[in-house]
């Protein structure tokens, strides 16, 4: 039976409208304490509607929201101390130094000047950000620019962190960097509610995931949960040096009890439930013309079970990681 | 005392980031400046004419000063996302939303105070009532200040503010008895120069520098505080259902 003290955040019935769309419906989930909360989904299917809903910029047309255990419906702003946000966007002010904006940042939540200026210097030291303490935040690189927004939504230590799309549009070097960063955090017992659309930065960090698309979520569970029907699959993908026409019909008629797709012309992805001999199947093909150049065994990742779950497919996806900038 | 921390940083950082900056601490001189050379050359009286052009050069000088910057500075950090980051301190609304007018209000009593120094200079300022020119001075600053809030909650584009701005403010000038008495106006207009706020405070100046104001000093400073709350108390609503929607 879990205490009050065991939820961070509960959600139930949460629905928001914004004229004719219905941007989230019917929202219900727990984030435990202390646990690492992914919220995925693909651009427009609610997740900056409902992080905005429970940090109290936007008001919930119905529902209850419960952070640490304060009724945010009926006290919207009374959970604010609790929580640190982080936007998908840097949202700090150009024209301060990166010491000034963590300074100024501090003094909102109430912190004393000494205290405020510890803690800016420790944040800085802590994002490798030390020597740009003194420059204008508008002169900033995309990466440093994300680990000093980070470092601003922590600077008052809440006890919940909402990171909003936190690598999005960032080198690789400094996604990694932010990857460790969010995981100390969780390590030092910060719950974190983590929406991302980049589904291999969630099954690496999260304890937990939901998906959520159209407004509705359409599930929740543990990595490990979601990836494990999957995992007992056995999928391969055979890749054609040549230009071959789509075998799928012939190869299903011939090996019944494997499952053939063709997700992109000169591939075809195999699945089935006990192992696949590589053999006749290469054989039957090169005897039609085509020329095999690798068959490989592909181990199911979140991934997968995103594109079943939600039929949003991967290339979908990485066109949306495109088009906003993510270089990953 | 966590809370007048906020309110204080917040303060300070406009006063940084705006308030104190070069361009418009020059457009807090020369608009003043302009105005009041203008008005003077147009008199062709001579210095005799300092005096009755102050009341309308001072109530200028503060609402171009407060609703300009204000609306600019607010739908700036609206555009940028910045103000979000306000939105999410545990603060009152009704704190914050002091906190970033307190930067325009005192910007515009200081930038009241150049014409009269500039005045100083020339005329004797000896016979002004200082005791009712001050509290005009402050409370036309703070009506114009929420003025600028109110129209910065109503607009997204820092564009839009200014040429919103001017919708409240051109008429205002010239129907509230700074420049023409309002026994001047026609009679349709007449109602409409006491639905603004400026009406009064320009009544008060009147009768703080050369005296004949129409109505009493109580009556127009507490007509001029309920603008101010009723402005103030529409631009939080706003805000709640516009930028918390």
């Amino acid at each position: 039976m879990k205490t009050e003290n065991d939820i961070a955040i509960k959600v139930q019935g949460l629905a928001k409208r914004f004229g004719d769309v219905q941007a989230v419906t019917a929202v219900d989930f727990e984030v435990n304490t202390g646990e690492l909360f992914g919220f995925l989904g693909p651009n427009g299917a609610g997740k900056t509607t409902t992080i905005n809903m429970l940090t109290g910029l936007a008001r919930p047309d119905a529902g209850t929201i419960h952070i640490g255990g304060i009724d945010c419906t009926r006290r919207p702003r009374a959970a604010q101390h609790l929580i640190g946000v982080v936007p998908d966007e840097s949202n700090l002010y150009p024209e301060l130094s990166g010491f000034d904006n963590l300074g100024f940042c501090a003094a909102l939540y109430g912190m004393g000047k000494a205290e405020r200026q510890a803690r800016a210097k420790e944040l800085l030291e802590a994002f490798d950000l030390t020597k740009a303490a003194g420059r204008r935040f508008g002169g900033y690189s995309k990466g440093m620019k994300r680990r000093l927004t980070i470092a601003a939504g922590i600077i008052h230590r809440p006890r919940i962190l909402f990171l909003d799309e936190p690598t999005t549009g960032i080198d690789v070097a400094s996604a990694r960097q932010l990857r460790q960063l969010i995981g100390d955090l969780h390590k030092n017992g910060t719950t974190i509610f983590l929406t991302t659309h980049y589904i291999e930065e969630a099954e690496r960090l999260c304890d937990r995931i939901a998906f959520i698309m159209s407004g509705r979520i359409v599930r929740i569970d543990t990595v490990a949960n979601l990836v494990q029907p999957i995992r007992e699959k056995h999928v391969m993908q055979i890749t054609f040096a040549n230009g071959v026409n789509d075998l799928s019909d012939r190869l299903a008629e011939e090996f019944p009890g494997l499952n053939f797709t063709s997700p992109e012309p000169g591939l075809i992805q195999v699945e089935a439930d006990a192992p696949i001999r590589v053999g006749p199947l290469v054989r039957f093909l090169e005897d039609r013309g085509a020329e095999v150049a690798e068959a490989r065994r592909i181990r199911p990742s979140l991934e997968d079970v995103f594109v079943r779950i939600t039929g949003v497919g991967a290339d979908v996806m990485r066109k949306e990681k495109e088009k906003s900038g993510g270089n990953q | 005392m966590k809370h007048w921390i906020a309110f204080w940083n917040i303060l300070t950082k406009d006063f940084r980031t705006y308030y104190l900056k070069p361009p418009n601490i020059s457009w807090g001189l020369i608009f003043p400046l302009a105005w009041t050379g203008m008005f003077f050359i147009r008199s062709g009286r001579g210095m005799e004419s300092i005096s009755s052009i102050l009341p309308g050069v001072t109530a200028l000088s503060i609402l171009f000063g407060t609703t300009s910057l204000l609306a600019v500075t607010v739908t700036f950090e609206k555009k940028n996302r910045s103000f979000e980051r306000l939105l999410l301190a545990p603060i009152p609304l009704e704190l914050l939303m002091l906190a970033k007018t307190s930067g325009a209000i005192l910007f515009g009593v200081v930038n009241a105070f150049v014409p009269v120094l500039m005045a100083a200079f020339l005329v004797d300022l000896g016979h002004v009532n200082w005791l009712v020119f001050i509290p005009a001075v402050v409370l036309i600053s703070v009506a114009s200040t929420f003025l600028g809030l109110f129209i910065a909650v109503a607009v997204s584009e820092v564009f839009e503010a200014q040429t919103f701005s001017n919708f409240f403010r051109f008429p205002m000038i010239f129907l509230c008895g700074l420049f023409f008495p309002i026994s001047a106006l026609p009679v349709f207009l007449k109602p409409l120069a006491y639905a603004l706020p400026l009406t009064y405070g320009a009544d008060m100046l009147h009768g703080a520098i050369h005296g004949g104001n129409i109505m009493s000093v109580p009556l127009n400073l507490a007509i001029l505080a309920a603008f101010c709350a009723g402005l103030f108390m529409v631009s939080l609503r706003n805000i709640r259902r516009r930028w918390i929607a």
